[in-house]
């Protein structure tokens, strides 16, 4: 959803995130856009706002656990270089998340900050506390179990620091989906791998890889529907994109003869 | 700085230490014991520094080894090489020395003796009067700082006396490590020094060996009236000063007490919230004393002292230099809870236990119209204080091509580097997972299956081989090993980092065995 063009509707939706939020609405930061029109426009506010938001994988699989913490990681990423090299503090329980990766979807090492911290419940509070203090540009943290209460804790911290926090929420078991239970989170995603497109020149698919692809679901935001989209990882200047649609996309092998350019 | 001076008589003793013919504190081999010990296993590869003396470069110091060649301090650099093939030649390292023997000489100060001082660029004075017994008497206090040196790894000797003069002489010239010089026998043992044990000045030296004298005990056998005439007054100050008969001003070190302020309560308190604001006032009395001496607190230290006399400790790392009252408050009230006050808190005393020189800094983007950011320190302080100071963290690159080697964890404020733009994964395994029914046509080629953690893949895509070399450097048995790492992507989208050990034609590169080491996404 764009931004309305009726400025009356716009004070109107103020005044009820005033309401919600127990408070006068402070002057808060703008929102970060994806850079895509396909997925702003049907974000509320035409971005993410500085609020908490929330992904898991769309399975317990690995591979989509690592597609959602990617996909944090780029959303915080764009947060960081919205304020030029703002910094992004990550509270994590596991020793699992691998740096150089990071980096290549734009978190660079001098943009990221860790705390080890013990289990979800110091986490949960050292992200609170990382974005009450209002000098980080986002904070990421990976937790297994977040109750409503803390989720709400954490949301309404955000918004009165006017730091965004990300939470990625992973499996604990295969049957209990971590999104299931309702949460305060004003975005909530679900991201599974997808595949990608094999390369134009490729004879055998063993002999390159194109980009990765994922299908983001945005299952809950506030104020707004869902949707959900196939996008192609994000680059090392965290830049998501669409796949090409397949009539633009250049022949495949095996197919007919390549056109002249 | 006070200079007190020893009244002429007085019962007095000194004891300097000296490293003059053995190591030099500060040589850098003694602060690298494994480059000590391997310098010392060769046979010929006895060491020695040198330092550049007008346009000769002169020995400034040599190891045992190399005394024991006929190599001494003084000998030019040419002819100790023409004399021991292979030795092992460094620069010598002044400033570094005279640091060591500072630190030293502090470390003497606070242990040993209220009242060291710097004897020269090698040698140490401590006055003992009124220390030795606590130490066992005067002997068995000497071995035990000589002990002590043996175990810094620097050779040492020590002479006591009743003047500073005596000491100095006799330590340097008296030949032997421990050396006590019975109270009133200070002219007969000095008698067969040679001159320049009294710290005499080349001129004076030269003067008298040209008239023929050559120890001192003939100098204090001489009229003192022509002496003073011939060499002037510094001569038979220096005489005087090594037999007792003047005075010689003493330069302690002082070592810097930290900052400290000390609360006592008129009854004992125990609760949380009295025991925050007690500390509160103890920083607000703090701070000025910091911002007067331009200093800022890296560790503050909050001891109190409870009514049956346990000490309570609560200590908070800055990560920056800070004396920013009410965030160093807010730091110690969080650590009130650890603080077990029993029957109650009589005294607090609160230190400055490290502290840093912290003048004005400029602001940030402030000119520009940007608004600063809220500094990232205060955060980092209290995570610290949350966490533990070394859980929070940057990681930067190591060089190193192994993946689990190539991460290693940084100070919250230093600037890290990246790492090369090779494809890396999310999630790194470690150690890597076995993978089973890996179907790979050799040597080089990807994957097709796999099975892994109990399922089937089936490879849609693959990119690879990345080739890893293992570091030989480190350890004998990766000399050979190698690692060929692929990039699949399973039908469903998935990615993942699989690596072969060996290449696959030679079998002392590895195993063929297939490990899963990382997920993409």
């Amino acid at each position: 959803m764009a931004a309305s063009p009726s400025p009356s509707l716009d004070a109107l939706r103020a005044e009820i995130r005033a309401i919600e939020r127990g408070g006068p609405v402070r002057a808060a930061r703008p929102v970060v856009p994806f850079g895509l029109p396909e997925v702003d426009d049907r974000l509320a506010g035409g971005g993410l706002a500085p609020a908490l938001h929330e992904a898991a994988g769309v399975s317990p699989d690995a591979g989509d656990d690592a597609a959602a913490t990617l996909f944090l990681a780029a959303l915080a990423a764009r947060f960081s270089r919205a304020a030029g090299t703002g910094q992004v503090l990550w509270a994590l329980a596991r020793r699992d998340l691998f740096a150089p990766g990071l980096a290549q979807a734009g978190l660079t090492p001098d943009r990221l900050l860790f705390a080890q911290c013990g289990d979800d419940a110091e986490i949960l509070a050292v992200m609170e506390e990382g974005v009450r203090h209002g000098s980080l540009a986002a904070v990421i943290g990976e937790v297994k179990r977040a109750d409503m209460a803390a989720a709400r804790r954490l949301q309404l911290a955000a918004e009165e620091g006017g730091t965004p926090a990300f939470l990625l929420r992973r499996w604990r078991k295969a049957d209990a989906e971590p999104l299931a239970a309702p949460s305060a989170a004003c975005t909530r995603w679900r991201i599974g791998c997808a595949p990608s497109s094999p390369l134009p020149y490729g004879i055998d698919p063993t002999e390159g890889l194109g980009r990765a692809r994922w299908r983001v679901a945005l299952v809950r935001q506030r104020g707004g529907p869902p949707h959900d989209w196939l996008l192609e990882t994000p680059d090392a200047e965290a830049r998501f994109a669409l796949p090409a649609p397949a009539g633009d996309r250049a022949d495949l092998a095996g197919g007919e003869e390549r056109r002249a350019a | 700085m006070p200079t007190p001076t020893f009244p002429n008589g007085s019962a007095v003793r000194e004891a300097t230490i000296v490293s003059r013919g053995h190591w030099n504190p500060g040589a850098r081999w003694a602060r690298e014991p494994v480059v000590r010990r391997r310098s010392l296993r060769i046979a010929e590869g006895a060491l020695v520094t040198y330092a550049r003396t007008g346009n000769r470069d002169l020995i400034a110091a040599a190891c045992p080894e190399a005394r024991a060649l006929g190599i001494a301090p003084g000998m030019t650099l040419a002819k100790a090489r023409v004399l021991v093939r292979g030795l092992d030649v460094r620069p010598a390292d002044h400033a570094g020395d005279a640091a060591w023997l500072e630190r030293l000489g502090l470390f003497a100060a606070r242990r040993w003796t209220p009242r060291a001082a710097l004897s020269g660029p090698d040698g140490l004075w401590l006055d003992l009067s009124g220390v030795a017994h606590l130490f066992g008497g005067e002997a068995q206090m000497c071995r035990r700082i000589l002990a002590f040196c043996r175990r810094l790894g620097f050779g040492a000797r020590i002479a006591v006396a009743r003047t500073a003069g005596a000491a100095h002489a006799l330590a340097r010239f008296g030949g032997e490590p421990l050396l006590l010089c019975p109270p009133g026998s200070e002219a007969d043992l000095l008698a067969p020094m040679p001159l320049a044990a009294l710290r005499l000045d080349e001129d004076a030296l030269s003067a008298a060996s040209r008239l023929g004298l050559e120890r001192v005990g003939e100098l204090i056998a001489m009229p003192r009236a022509p002496l003073q005439r011939r060499f002037g007054e510094a001569l038979l100050t220096r005489l005087d000063q090594a037999l007792g008969r003047a005075s010689e001003p003493f330069e302690p070190i002082v070592p810097e007490e930290p900052r400290s302020i000390l609360l006592r309560f008129m009854e004992p308190i125990a609760s949380a919230e009295a025991i925050a604001e007690a500390s509160g006032e103890a920083v607000r009395r703090l701070v000025p004393l910091l911002a007067e001496a331009g200093l800022g607190v890296r560790r503050l230290v909050l001891l109190c002292q409870r009514v049956d006399n346990d000490v309570q400790a609560v200590l908070v790392s800055l990560a920056r230099a800070t004396r920013d009252g009410a965030h160093l408050h807010a730091l110690l009230c969080g650590k009130i809870e650890t603080i077990e006050p029993g029957f109650g808190i009589e005294r607090l005393r609160l230190v400055a236990a490290r502290v840093e020189p912290l003048g004005a800094r400029p602001i940030e983007g402030e000119m520009a119209g940007a608004r600063p950011a809220p500094d990232l320190a205060t955060l980092i302080d209290r995570l610290a204080a949350r966490l533990g100071a070394r859980r929070i963290h940057r990681l930067g690159a190591v060089e190193s091509d192994l993946p689990e080697r190539s991460v290693r964890a940084l100070d919250p404020l230093a600037p890290p580097e990246s790492w090369p733009d090779w494809p890396r994964p999310v999630r790194l395994l470690h150690p890597p997972e076995p993978v089973e029914g890996v179907l790979a046509p050799l040597p080089d080629g990807a994957p097709a299956r796999f099975r892994w953690r109990g399922r089937s893949y089936k490879v849609a895509a693959a990119d690879g081989p990345e080739r890893l070399y293992g570091e030989w450097w480190r350890h004998k048995k990766e000399q050979a090993a190698v690692r060929d790492y692929f990039q699949v992507e399973d039908q469903e989208g998935a990615r993942f980092w699989l690596f072969r050990n060996g290449d696959g034609e030679d079998h002392t590169t590895g195993d063929l065995s297939w490990h899963m080491h990382g997920l993409f996404a």
